[in-house]
């Protein structure tokens, strides 16, 4: 794991620019959590024309529901879910800054567009790898959308947070690359 | 008759819950050990450590190993000569929920698929009941994430397309399925029967250990070549390249209309979580 780049959140937009699809990062500072219902009630809120809960210039969100945590624990298990659920509302998001998602699994083609247009990359963390990453979990806290349980919006802090770029800014494609090296006919 | 009082099922499966979200059975852990040896890419090859690691935590912690920690599948096979004093429907429930409130797992299910309001306690569990000789009971839980499950589909084909229109069928639903399902995954492939019954069989199939084949030697060379296909397609760990894209292949058949080729594809993750006990 000593190839991976250390990279400090929030990134900046010279972490986007460098960063390639099939880099593998470590990732330290804090990352917004939102899955589906939180990201349709973002959406719903900027097309009626009201502020987000939370200043988005620049951030990471996370795709993720976690387990309830166990007394003691800052979080419970944490991993990825699936991020073309997410397909429908990332352009608005990315227009107005966020420059980081994390997730699992391939992201259409309107999302790149908005990468490339505003700057932004897509890291995938490792599907089911859940309480693994929760290790890299400092702190969390609900922002909002507590109604939600398990789909609020959370703000954390992670140390080390372990993600592969799928996705970067210029239109690189790791899927499509490692489809390419490693399928036979 | 042996009578069982329902509450004895809500005990089993409540333990089961808990045990199925955070020991994951040897057989997945050895596939996924065989797979590690058998991965070309270097990126697909720290996945599969990072899954064998972060089984590890979850069993020595007592935490989920994912965090979806899934539609409780529970299926119950009742002995002929038993019978379950009390409501069984009512006592799986409440085995699952407190199950899932005990163990910490992630309460998933909304109560209505429009409407969308969490029902806050798991439940329902999607209970699947058969009848078989004997006086036992047995009582099995695979927890289900959504992830894999919405990649799932079936097929009403016209019995032309036989075997080989199955294996292309399969395999274009792994390829279609691509990284979303958690890669690598397992393949529950459910062959006949009606419409219905035959997306179950698919479920069925994911309840058998990794690396057991097919009784039925046509059916076990069927698997192996579903396996060998499926893993040339180079989805790989997480999607991003390799030769691992499937732990393995199961496939369950039941007689079927004579104007029918029934095929579902149940798609499972890796977190191939399933717990069993008898009583
Ligand atoms: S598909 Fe499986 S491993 Fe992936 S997030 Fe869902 S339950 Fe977890």
């Amino acid at each position: 794991m000593s190839d991976r780049k250390k990279i400090q959140l929030p990134l900046t937009p010279e972490d986007v620019e460098s960063l390639k699809a099939g880099d593998r990062v470590l990732l330290s500072g804090p990352l917004f959590v939102g899955r589906d219902q939180a990201h349709k009630r973002l959406v719903d809120l900027v097309e009626e024309g009201g502020e987000l809960p939370f200043d988005i210039e620049g951030e990471t969100i996370y795709f993720a529901g976690p387990s309830p945590a166990k007394p003691g624990q800052v979080i419970g298990s944490c991993g990825p879910t699936t991020s073309y659920r997410m397909d429908p509302y990332s352009p608005t998001l990315i227009a107005l800054g966020l420059r980081g998602m994390i997730g699992k699994g391939a992201r259409g083609e309107a999302v790149v567009d908005a990468m490339k247009e505003h700057g932004a990359v897509y890291f995938t963390a490792v599907g089911g790898a859940a309480a693994l990453i929760a290790r890299t979990v400092i702190s969390m806290e609900v922002v909002a959308y507590e109604d939600l349980g398990p789909e609020a919006l959370r703000r954390l802090e992670v140390a080390d947070f372990p993600a592969i770029v799928a996705q970067d800014a210029h239109g690189g494609n790791q899927y499509d690359e490692g489809l390419k090296e490693y399928a036979r006919s | 008759m042996r009578v069982i009082p329902a509450e004895q099922i809500t005990e089993a499966l409540k333990d089961l819950a808990i045990s199925a979200n955070y020991d994951l059975g040897e057989d997945v852990l050895e596939a996924l050990r065989n797979g590690r040896e058998n991965e070309g890419s270097p990126v697909g090859r720290e996945i599969l450590d990072q899954l064998i690691e972060n089984a590890e935590i979850a069993a020595k912690e007592r935490v989920p190993m994912c965090q979806d920690t899934g539609y409780a599948a529970v299926f119950v096979e009742i002995g002929h000569e038993v019978f379950i004093e009390g409501d069984l429907n009512a006592a799986v429930d409440e085995g699952v929920r407190q199950g899932y409130e005990e163990g910490y797992l992630r309460k998933s299910i909304v109560g209505d698929p429009l409407r969308r309001q969490n029902t806050g306690d798991n439940t329902p569990a999607a209970l699947a009941i058969d009848f078989v000789p004997g006086d036992q009971v047995k009582v099995t839980i695979a927890p289900k994430g959504g992830g894999s499950e919405n990649m799932s589909m079936a097929r009403q084909y016209a019995p032309a397309v036989g075997r080989q229109g199955v294996i292309d069928f399969v395999v274009n639903r792994v390829k279609e399925s691509g990284s979303n399902p958690c890669p690598p995954v397992v393949v529950g492939v459910g062959i006949g029967g009606t419409f219905d019954l035959c997306a179950r069989l698919a479920k069925k199939s994911l309840l058998r250990d990794l690396g057991v084949r097919h009784p039925d030697p046509f059916y076990a060379e069927l698997e192996l070549e579903l396996l060998e296909e499926v893993n040339k397609l180079g989805i790989g760990p997480m999607g991003l390249g390799g030769n691992v894209t499937a732990l393995d292949v199961h496939v369950e058949y039941y007689p079927c209309h004579i104007a029918s080729l029934p095929v579902a594809v149940n798609m499972q993750c890796h977190a191939a979580r399933h717990k069993t006990a008898v009583l």
